[in-house]
């Protein structure tokens, strides 16, 4: 199926990055989880890669275009299993996200992402006029609101959250008016309070309150902050190196394997293994921008730039808490957080970046 | 390769492209934007601020245990342990660790019996110290609560409970020469303030623990442990062993001290003793009674014991030996007699005649003995206690003398001893009574100071100075209790403290108050009961008033006070080399020559102990009057 010719223009350096970053993630994971209860996680984390790769295969394999046509009755598919997972999903943490598999529990919510950039693309690629009107914006809106929904009930705000950015890139690369945008962002502005008075929970309320001034709870809910801050602070240029941090390898991190990844990176190998690790999701980042750019089409562009919206949303959002800096939220950081379904979606979807770019001279 | 087919519409037309190209430069742009803003904040806290986060992270995961160090050990004088140290278990709270800080407590007061008013006090206490010090709660844990605490899980059940295993003070012989030793306890906030203590640091409170508590407390080590963010150590990093506080050489004797005690005890009296080697000031006994076991504070005292010892009317915390003020009664005469002979007045064989009393500026003052005592010289008038003679001789020398001769002899001034709150006593002057009441000495005042009565008052233990300068000749030494100390490569023996003063008696002085105490022991005298054939003990009794002292006040308010008179019993011996002189003070026995007994005894087990010959044992007295050692072992029978 993948002639000789498609297989010259796949983009191996991409490819490079991302093995890189997710192995990274795996030794990261290793570190923090090899003397505990958890201490099995990095092989489970190889085996996701591993089924991520076939994943990702596939995705690369058959057209864009192809999946595209068919991307209503994917969009549907997600939308049937969010809401099976609402109904019959197993329950971890107070809330309901995973179907249970024979080998392990899948996150229909993670896939979500993927399914809403490839119907979001096709939407706006067949709304052909030079820019979206208010009824694409809308209808696209309720293509994302469903999904969202279905997720906060679930209840994952962090999660829905990150279908927003998918959206908003989509439609902004459609021409939406930059004036439409500024509504849009003043509204959210204006809507925030309202928001913070009868969308938040509690926990909620108190984790943004304690971000602000993580010294009022440093038991509690800014413990987490605080930790992360001194973990990377503690780092140094060089780092403590592998296996030798104190606040991953000792919990004073909670979670380290999973959405502290990146302070233990920071930890263990500065900010030299920092800015690596930056740079490598840079260049996945403007590596994908350039698949965009050269896709041949508007549709591959707007899949690109899908797919690409949540997944730097939540790298920029997964660093910048793991630096202290942003309020704790269970946003993994897609190819290194430990997690299955985050790290087979996240490949599925770079597997349709490289799809987009590797067609782009096809018809 | 083929050119791009134009058949596509959605990219048909170049503005549209055009756009699309600049939205994508804008995206890429502003994530360029905010990825250089990341790497610009991770520099800032790994670079910029990574010394302060360095030590954030050592203070998470790196504790200073301390470890602490055993207090020096006590011997007497030949090598016996007198105070030593024994394992104990303390349970403690680092509040670092605990989540749920009143659920902790409420259950660690639960399993372990604990008073939670006291524990909530402790931690109140200590709150200004480091979270994840540990804040002792239970001080010497009995095994039952070690295992009651154990059984529970301590990270999740009682997390921040932590059970040690310490040196806790040991007295082997409970109560024995309880004041000398005094007790330890936790450092006060007043202790922490002036400096020295840590909180929590165990330190002496009283007696010797407190006085010598540098050399005893040795230094607390150290054990640097990783733990992780429950508090569980994980490992070792570095280990500085505590180091031993000195071990102590006493004066002390400790046979010489239990028959002390056991005399004390068989003749059922409280009261104090002392007994010096009158050559150097070295206490060889000290008896304070009724005593404490300082045992129930090595672990933290609990509230009913304390409350119990405070409150008891036997005052058995009251260290009489230097805080107990009384009229020396008849054992003043020997001032009065070493003032008229040094200071020339007098002759050995100057004579007076007593007829049962004699009259001094317009009033009448009684002897004793009604019927009178005939012609005395200086000798007998010892030997006989005539009040008579030393009225004369009283009022021959002056106050001011007086004064002079008693303070050479140790009366009046704090002895100096190596104890802590040691009182003056008065020895008075007209300079004193100017200074006190702001009038004029009156003559007739000094005729009752000469028989000890009147404004003097003294301690116990500046009696037995009395009868160490008495004895040696002149120097008045000071009592001390240490001999030597352990500095770890063998004993280094410490200087005896300087005399507080030093004249030369003449020897005819000597010779006579030698004779007249010799006398009262061997002659007709009042001590009779301190005589040991072959041996020359000399010394003199003496009564001080109990109703006299307390005024006719506490005689009509407090019935139930006895008011017997305490008896003095001051000595030396032999006569005329003495190697042993002291005092003894029994506590309401009405008469200075049933104290005498208790010199006795002590003396004779000095003796044999010299010479290597089996102890003597005591004989309790026909008619014991076993009231105030009832009482005084209660007090020390406390937990």
């Amino acid at each position: 199926m993948l002639e000789r010719r498609l297989y010259y223009h796949i983009d191996w350096l991409l490819i490079a990055a991302i093995a890189a970053l997710s192995a990274i993630g795996v030794a990261m994971i290793y570190s923090t989880t090899h003397a505990g209860p958890n201490a099995g996680l990095y092989v489970r984390q190889l085996y996701a890669i591993g089924i991520g790769a076939f994943v990702f295969m596939a995705c690369l394999t058959i057209d864009y275009r192809t999946l595209a046509d068919n991307s209503l009755a994917i969009y549907g598919l997600i939308i049937a299993l969010l809401v099976g997972v609402l109904l019959f999903g197993t329950t971890g943490g107070g809330a309901r996200r995973w179907i249970e598999l024979p080998f392990f529990n899948l996150q229909p919510s993670e896939f979500a992402k993927v399914a809403l950039a490839l119907a979001l693309a096709k939407f706006f690629d067949e709304s052909r006029r030079g820019s979206p009107s208010v009824t694409d914006l809308a209808v696209g809106g309720g293509l994302t609101l469903i999904p969202f929904i279905l997720i906060a009930k679930q209840p994952d705000l962090g999660t829905a959250v990150t279908l927003v950015p998918i959206f908003l890139a989509v439609a902004f690369l459609a021409g939406m008016r930059l004036r439409l945008l500024g509504i849009l962002l003043i509204l959210a502005v204006l809507a925030a309070p309202v928001a913070w008075r009868y969308a938040l929970k509690d926990y909620q309320r108190s984790r943004i309150a304690t971000f602000i001034n993580p010294e009022q709870d440093p038991r509690g809910a800014g413990y987490q902050q605080i930790q992360a801050r001194i973990s990377v602070g503690s780092g140094g240029i060089w780092g403590k190196g592998f296996l030798k941090g104190t606040q991953g390898q000792l919990r004073f991190l909670p979670v380290a394997w999973n959405d502290f990844v990146f302070s233990v990176l920071a930890e263990e190998q500065g900010f030299v293994g920092v800015i690596v690790a930056l740079g490598l999701y840079l260049f996945v980042i403007v590596r994908s921008l350039e698949a965009a750019r050269l896709s041949k089409d508007r549709l591959g562009a707007y899949l690109v730039i899908g797919i690409l919206a949540t997944f730097t949303f939540q790298v920029i959002y997964n660093i910048t808490m793991s630096a202290g800096l942003a309020p704790v939220k269970g946003l993994t950081l897609p190819l290194m957080s430990s997690g299955g379904s985050s790290i087979i979606a996240t490949l599925a979807g770079f597997g349709l970046i490289l799809n987009v770019r590797m067609r782009r001279f096809t018809n | 390769m083929r050119l791009l087919a134009p058949a596509e519409p959605s990219v048909s037309r170049p503005q549209d492209r055009r756009k699309l190209a600049v939205r994508l430069n804008g995206i890429q742009a502003a994530i360029t934007v905010v990825f250089a803003a990341l790497a610009l904040a991770f520099w800032y806290f790994q670079v910029v601020q990574h010394a302060k986060f360095r030590e954030l992270a050592e203070n998470n995961h790196q504790r200073t245990l301390s470890l602490r160090a055993p207090r020096g050990v006590l011997y007497d004088r030949h090598g016996t342990i007198l105070v030593e140290n024994r394992d104990s278990f303390v349970i403690s709270l680092v509040r670092e660790h605990m989540k749920d800080p009143d659920a902790t407590i409420r259950l660690l007061c639960r399993v372990a019996q604990l008073d939670e008013a006291a524990v909530r006090e402790t931690i109140r206490r200590n709150r200004n110290l480091p979270a994840y010090r540990p804040i002792p709660v239970v001080e010497d844990a009995s095994l039952a609560q070690v295992a009651a605490v154990m059984a529970r899980r301590l990270d999740t059940e009682l997390p921040g409970v932590i059970v040690e295993r310490v040196p806790t003070r040991r007295y082997p012989a409970e109560s024995l020469a309880a004041h000398l030793f005094g007790y330890v306890g936790q450092a006060t906030e007043e202790q922490v303030e002036v400096g020295g203590p840590q909180p929590g640091d165990i330190v002496g409170q009283s007696g010797i623990e407190k006085v010598y508590n540098r050399l005893l407390m040795g230094q607390d080590g150290a054990r640097r442990v990783v733990v992780n963010s429950t508090g569980r150590e994980i490992r070792t990093i570095e280990e500085i062993p505590p180091s031993e506080g000195r071990r102590v050489q006493l004066t002390l004797d400790y046979d010489l001290q239990r028959a002390a005690e056991e005399a004390f005890r068989g003749y059922g009296y409280a009261g104090a003793a002392v007994f010096l080697d009158p050559r150097t000031g070295e206490v060889l006994a000290y008896v304070s009674l009724p005593a404490y076991d300082p045992n129930a504070f090595a672990g933290g005292i609990d509230r009913v014991t304390w409350n119990r010892l405070n409150t008891d009317r036997l005052r058995p915390l009251q260290n009489r030996a230097i805080q107990g003020r009384y009229s020396p009664g008849s054992t003043f005469k020997i001032v009065v007699a070493t003032a008229a002979l040094e200071e020339g007045l007098v002759t050995p064989d100057f004579r007076v005649h007593c007829g049962g009393g004699a009259s001094f500026y317009g009033r009448y003052f009684q002897c004793w003995e009604k019927r009178g005592h005939g012609s005395l010289d200086l000798r007998h008038a010892i030997e006989r206690s005539c009040n008579v003679y030393f009225y004369t001789l009283g009022n021959m020398v002056g106050i001011d003398r007086l004064h002079k001769w008693a303070t050479l002899l140790g009366l009046g001034e704090k002895s100096g001893i190596d104890l802590p709150n040691e009182i003056d006593g008065i020895m008075p002057s007209t300079a004193w009574k100017q200074a006190r009441f702001g009038e004029k000495w009156y003559s007739g005042e000094t005729i009752s100071v000469a028989i000890g009565q009147g404004y003097v008052s003294v301690t116990p233990i500046q009696l037995a100075v009395m009868m160490a300068t008495v004895a040696n000749g002149g120097t008045r030494v000071t009592p001390h209790l240490v001999r030597a100390e352990n500095t770890g490569s063998g004993w280094k023996p410490l200087p005896p403290p300087p005399p507080k003063s030093r004249v030369t008696f003449k020897p005819e002085t000597l010779a006579a108050l030698r004779e007249g105490l010799w006398l009262v022991v061997n002659g007709a005298g009042t001590g009779g009961r301190a005589r040991i054939p072959g041996r020359d003990v000399a010394g003199k009794t003496g009564t001080a008033q109990v109703i006299s002292l307390q005024g006719g006040r506490a005689a009509a308010g407090r019935t139930d006070k006895d008011l017997r008179d305490h008896g003095w019993f001051v000595f030396f011996a032999p006569r005329d080399n003495p190697e042993i002189a002291g005092v003894v003070f029994a506590e309401h026995s009405e008469h200075g020559y049933l104290a005498a007994p208790i010199a006795k005894y002590v003396m004779e087990t000095y003796f044999a102990k010299k010479e290597g010959r089996p102890l003597p044992t005591f004989t309790p007295p026909a008619a014991p009057a076993p009231k105030v050692a009832t009482v005084a072992a209660a007090a020390q029978t406390s937990p």
